[in-house]
């Protein structure tokens, strides 16, 4: 794994921990050694700071979109393409089982190696990934399936063809059919919320976000480069623009916070998978005990709340 | 408790405007220089190279409704909350206040156009650029609640290059959905909604509700679109062609449904409204 700057003395020490563990005389050392590093794994990570939280949200090695689609689902299967223009690497829709339920599932996928990221256009989706994905609403709502998202992208690709193609119709429709579908849908922040073209696919029943991800309406390098004319005091824009799961949670954007392993779901992706499968199980419970129309009355109360500016 | 203020304005007569009151102005586009008096006579338009000059919310309403103005009522006193407590938000809203004599970037209101009975709802770009926050998802809302009620149509103008509000943070982005579900009740009320698109209506405006209208009408030269020029030039590091995301490169990628001049966006949306009464 690669250290972010405020992990490196935990990473020094993990570094020794392995040097030693070759000579076994030196069991003694280890064991101490180990000590020191869980404790000071917990000294780092309880007090994260937000723009710490931001780097461990992209953090390289987190796990992605097709990571949770691999370990969580039971099965699935991906299909292709709006077919309108073309198939959008970057986003992921397809087809699932989890527990006993079947499930349609639209994912915003980054990639992890550098090959990967420039194959996903790091988690950029141009209009076709977002009109793939009303395909498979349709789909969901044909058949009367749970839809679950995975949200993780920096923002919707700003390019020539993107605007050409009609991002911004793109993203609306995609929204619009999210508020109006008959049938249940999830979100899930798992790593970057980018503004609207993350809002494309999370204007969900239930939006949760996992512990260490982040949802904001521009990124912290935006915000800065805007208000100190600096993109890089984004350490600073990022405290004020409360992106953190926690500020989510506080601000009433989001209905719940899955738990994340000590750090951060890379370090111990297997518990990661656990704790996510659990909540996606029982949300799916939950929201089958609702008929269609009890549920389109709360989504319409959920969003006709948000931003309340009376008395 | 909501709705509880109400409050009719005038129809307004006079203009305000920004800039000095100069005898003569050069075109932003073609640097004609140009008699004010010849300016304001032709909406604003350069005689000269058809350039349309960025105007204010009142000058839109004088141009379009029935007697240059409409009924504000209710919602037009709602006042912005600044939950994320954002450096300097709260001074800036009060200076935009004073300034403009606006509660928000956006205002909604009854009115006619040629006699047909409308909601009317429009952004102001001198108030943070038209930006969407809270009052605008509310303000919006609200219009639309009233169209149903009154079974008129709604018209949405938009003079917004700031998208989301950035000062009111993930709230601000939540309106995109806000104003969304408000499109969903015309929907499924059968109410004609007609967005007219002004320079510039970009970000979270452009990609919710002004892109989700019945009928897309946009002003000639207008900028429209989801990404600003400047960050798709950085990120793809060339530079954009001439004339990119304007108002005719968009009808010819078949985005818009119309390019309509300002001195005749009245009378287009009187023929719609009266094609379709």
């Amino acid at each position: 794994m690669r250290p972010l700057d405020f992990e490196k003395p935990l990473y020094d020490i993990l570094e020794k921990i392995r040097e030693l563990e070759t000579n076994p005389s030196l069991k003694d050392s280890v064991d101490r050694l180990k000590k020191e590093a869980e404790k000071l794994k917990e000294e780092i990570y309880s007090n994260l700071t937000r723009w710490q939280i931001v780097q461990i949200a992209r953090h390289q090695d987190r796990p992605k979109s097709l990571d949770y689609l691999n370990n969580v689902l039971d099965e699935f299967l991906e299909l292709h393409g709006d077919r309108l223009f073309s198939d959008d690497s970057a986003i992921i829709v397809g087809i699932g089982k989890i527990d006993k339920f079947s499930i349609a599932f639209i994912a915003q996928e980054k990639g992890k190696t550098t090959n990967e990221k420039i194959e996903r256009n790091f988690g950029m989706p141009h209009p076709e990934g977002y009109r793939k994905g009303m395909r498979i609403m349709d789909l969901a709502e044909k058949l009367k399936l749970p839809i679950i998202t995975f949200v993780d992208t920096p923002g919707a690709y700003p390019g020539i063809g993107a605007e050409e193609r009609g991002q911004f119709s793109a993203i609306a429709y995609s929204i619009m059919k999210m508020l109006s579908i008959k049938t249940p849908t999830i979100s899930y922040i798992i790593g970057e919320g980018g503004s609207g073209g993350a809002l494309a696919i999370a204007a969900a029943d239930r939006v949760f976000a996992l512990e260490y991800s982040i949802y904001s309406v521009i990124s912290p390098e935006g915000c800065a480069s805007i208000l100190f004319r600096d993109a890089s005091k984004a350490e600073k824009a990022a405290d004020i623009l409360k992106l953190t799961a926690r500020d989510l949670l506080e601000l009433g954007v989001i209905d719940g916070i899955v738990k994340e392993p000590l750090g951060g779901a890379h370090w111990q992706p297997k518990e990661m998978y656990k704790n996510l499968k659990e909540h996606i199980i029982e949300q799916l419970y939950f929201l089958k005990n609702l008929d269609i129309d009890e549920i389109l009355k709360l989504r319409y109360e959920k969003y006709r709340r948000v931003g309340i500016v009376y008395g | 408790m909501f709705f509880q203020r109400k409050e009719t304005k005038l129809p307004q007569t006079e203009q305000k405007r920004e800039t000095p009151d100069n005898l003569w102005i050069k075109c932003e586009n073609c640097s004609e220089i140009l008699y004010r008096k010849h300016i304001e006579k032709n909406y604003w338009i350069c005689p000269n190279c058809n350039y349309h000059f960025r105007i204010n919310s009142d000058l839109y309403l004088n141009y379009i409704l029935d007697g240059g103005g409409f009924i504000e009522e209710y919602v037009y006193n709602l006042e912005t909350k600044d939950f994320l407590n954002f450096p300097g938000y709260a001074e800036k809203l009060k200076e935009l206040k004073e300034k403009t004599k606006l509660n928000d970037a956006s205002r909604v209101g009854y009115g006619k156009i040629d006699n047909f009975d409308v909601i009317f709802f429009i952004t102001d770009f001198r108030f943070l650029a038209g930006s969407m926050g809270a009052v605008l998802g509310e303000k919006f809302f609200y219009g639309v609640l009233k169209s149903i009620e009154k079974k008129i149509p709604y018209i949405a103008l938009t003079s917004s290059g700031g998208g989301a509000r950035m000062h009111e943070g993930i709230i601000s982005l939540m309106q995109m959905a806000k104003t969304t579900l408000a499109v969903i009740e015309l929907r499924k009320n059968s109410i004609l909604y007609i967005n007219i698109l002004t320079d510039p209506t970009m970000g979270g405006v452009m990609a919710s509700f002004a892109a989700l209208g019945d009928i897309l009408i946009a002003e000639p030269g207008a900028l429209l679109g989801f990404a600003g020029p400047r960050v798709i030039e950085q990120t793809i590091k060339e530079k954009l062609p001439e004339g990119f995301q304007r108002s005719e490169f968009l009808l010819k990628k078949g985005q818009v449904d119309l390019v309509v001049p300002r001195n005749e966006l009245k009378t287009t949306i009187s023929k719609i409204l009266r094609l379709l009464s």
